[in-house]
């Protein structure tokens, strides 16, 4: 063990985490986009939204991510379009999270006492209205600690996008690693720098929930 | 797909077929095996060794799988840890899916309610006994949702073995993909075929739930 290799790589790695964070944070926020849209219309009580929403949603639990990064990274260029693998994996956790997001909502809205829609019905507010004003503020309220789960869970999941070769956290560990032949060193100091990331969402997401229980 | 692929790298994705589902049964063996120890160790009113525990569990939980293989299989050798890529991934397995175990199991633990415990207690049974007629029946019966869940879990991580260059079914068929070219089109037919087989994991799991679970629903068992 030499701590000066640590010392050495610290700027790339700390530059990388950075990258690290801003891509989970973005496929967290496109995913809570699809999440939403993907459980709105499952519920929507239309039969065939709701059948391509539970095939979207199995799909993207069932087929481990890293095989997800790999056909929209092929699949991408092979329809013409021809994306650089930031966005293939920037889409491809997205997809995933949105995935999970969806369930994760579908169990909070059920939280939500049936009653409130049904008085709001009454009062005459449309559809839209139920949603934006009524089942969806509740629903992110409960289903913040689920979010933030999710959220850690991303972060830890974007490790694999190294695959693709974006240079996030994981990939500069490697590229490092074989450059000085030190890979014991520099994957520790990556473990402590993604642990050090999820230990403060994790304090970041217990704050927040405690500000929403008061609310 | 061309037939004429299937028939030549057929006997190579067979074989990484076999490594998948050993380094799977393997690892989730290992997981379970080693939370098991985790949680009862975790009962003892030892600080420093609770804390090591606590420690334990939060590092695994809170790094990626890819980082700790990484750890493992590279980082090894520089502590004298020379293991094959094979033998790496399924104790990186392992290891990752203990920690989760351990919560799973310790969870089951503090569901079992006191009272039975204290009345076999009372009864004169050894705590070795209490542990295996008690607690370890009940346990079993309110994990197996969140085991068979960690399991299908961990039926999915079995792919990031194949970064490690473990020969499994993803290795072989990325070999596949970049002999033939035919990239697209083996990764789509991977991806129907790991749908398929994690939701083989989690229907078997959901039949063993049942099966386990099939007394609670018996009449002269149903709770008021």
């Amino acid at each position: 063990m030499k701590f000066s290799v640590i010392v050495d790589a610290l700027p790339h790695l700390l530059g990388a985490a950075v990258t690290t964070i801003w891509i989970s944070l973005l496929g967290v926020m496109l995913g809570q986009v699809i999440g939403v849209l993907v459980c709105v219309a499952r519920q929507s009580g239309r039969r065939s939204l709701d059948v391509a929403g539970g095939v979207y949603v199995s799909f993207f639990r069932g087929v481990p991510l890293l095989i997800q990064l790999l056909l929209i990274y092929y699949m991408l260029p092979l329809i013409g379009i021809d994306v650089p693998p930031l966005v293939a994996a920037i889409g491809a956790l997205s997809l995933a999270s949105g995935a999970y997001v969806s369930e994760i909502y579908r169990g909070s809205l059920n939280a939500v006492p049936h009653g409130q829609s049904e008085a709001a019905l009454a009062l005459g507010f449309s559809a839209p209205t139920i949603w934006k004003r009524i089942l969806l503020p509740q629903a992110f309220r409960i289903s913040v600690p689920a979010l933030v789960n999710e959220l850690i869970l991303l972060l830890k999941a974007s490790s694999l996008i190294s695959v693709v070769g974006v240079a996030e956290l994981t990939r500069t560990s490697q590229t490092i690693s074989a450059s000085n032949f030190r890979p014991l060193e520099i994957y520790l100091a990556a473990g402590v720098i993604y642990l050090a990331i999820n230990s403060a969402l994790a304090l970041f997401g217990a704050l927040v929930e405690r500000r929403l229980a008061q609310g | 797909m061309d037939s004429n692929l299937l028939v030549q790298y057929g006997p190579a994705l067979l074989r990484g077929f076999g490594v998948t589902i050993l380094c799977w049964a393997a690892g989730c063996a290992i997981g379970m095996a080693l939370g098991f120890v985790i949680m009862l160790l975790r009962q003892i009113e030892v600080k420093p060794l609770r804390w090591l525990l606590r420690a334990y569990i939060e590092v695994i939980r809170g790094t990626p799988f890819l980082i700790q293989l990484f750890l493992l299989y590279s980082g090894g050798p520089a502590i004298g840890l020379r293991l094959e890529a094979t033998t790496a991934g399924i104790l990186g397995l392992g290891i990752y899916g203990s920690a989760y175990f351990a919560e799973i199991f310790r969870a089951g633990f503090q569901a079992v309610p006191k009272g039975q415990v204290e009345a076999a207690h009372s009864l004169g049974m050894p705590y070795g006994g209490i542990l295996r007629r008690v607690i370890l029946p009940a346990m079993l019966v309110s994990t197996v949702p969140a085991l068979v869940n960690m399991m299908a879990i961990l039926t999915k991580e079995t792919v990031v073995l194949s970064i490690i260059t473990v020969p499994e079914l993803m290795y072989e068929m990325q070999t596949m993909a970049a002999e033939t070219f035919a990239s697209f089109e083996t990764i789509l037919g991977m991806a129907l075929f790991y749908w398929l087989l994690v939701e083989a994991v989690s229907r078997l799991g959901r039949r063993m739930e049942a099966r386990v679970t099939r007394f609670l629903s018996h009449p002269s068992n149903a709770r008021a």
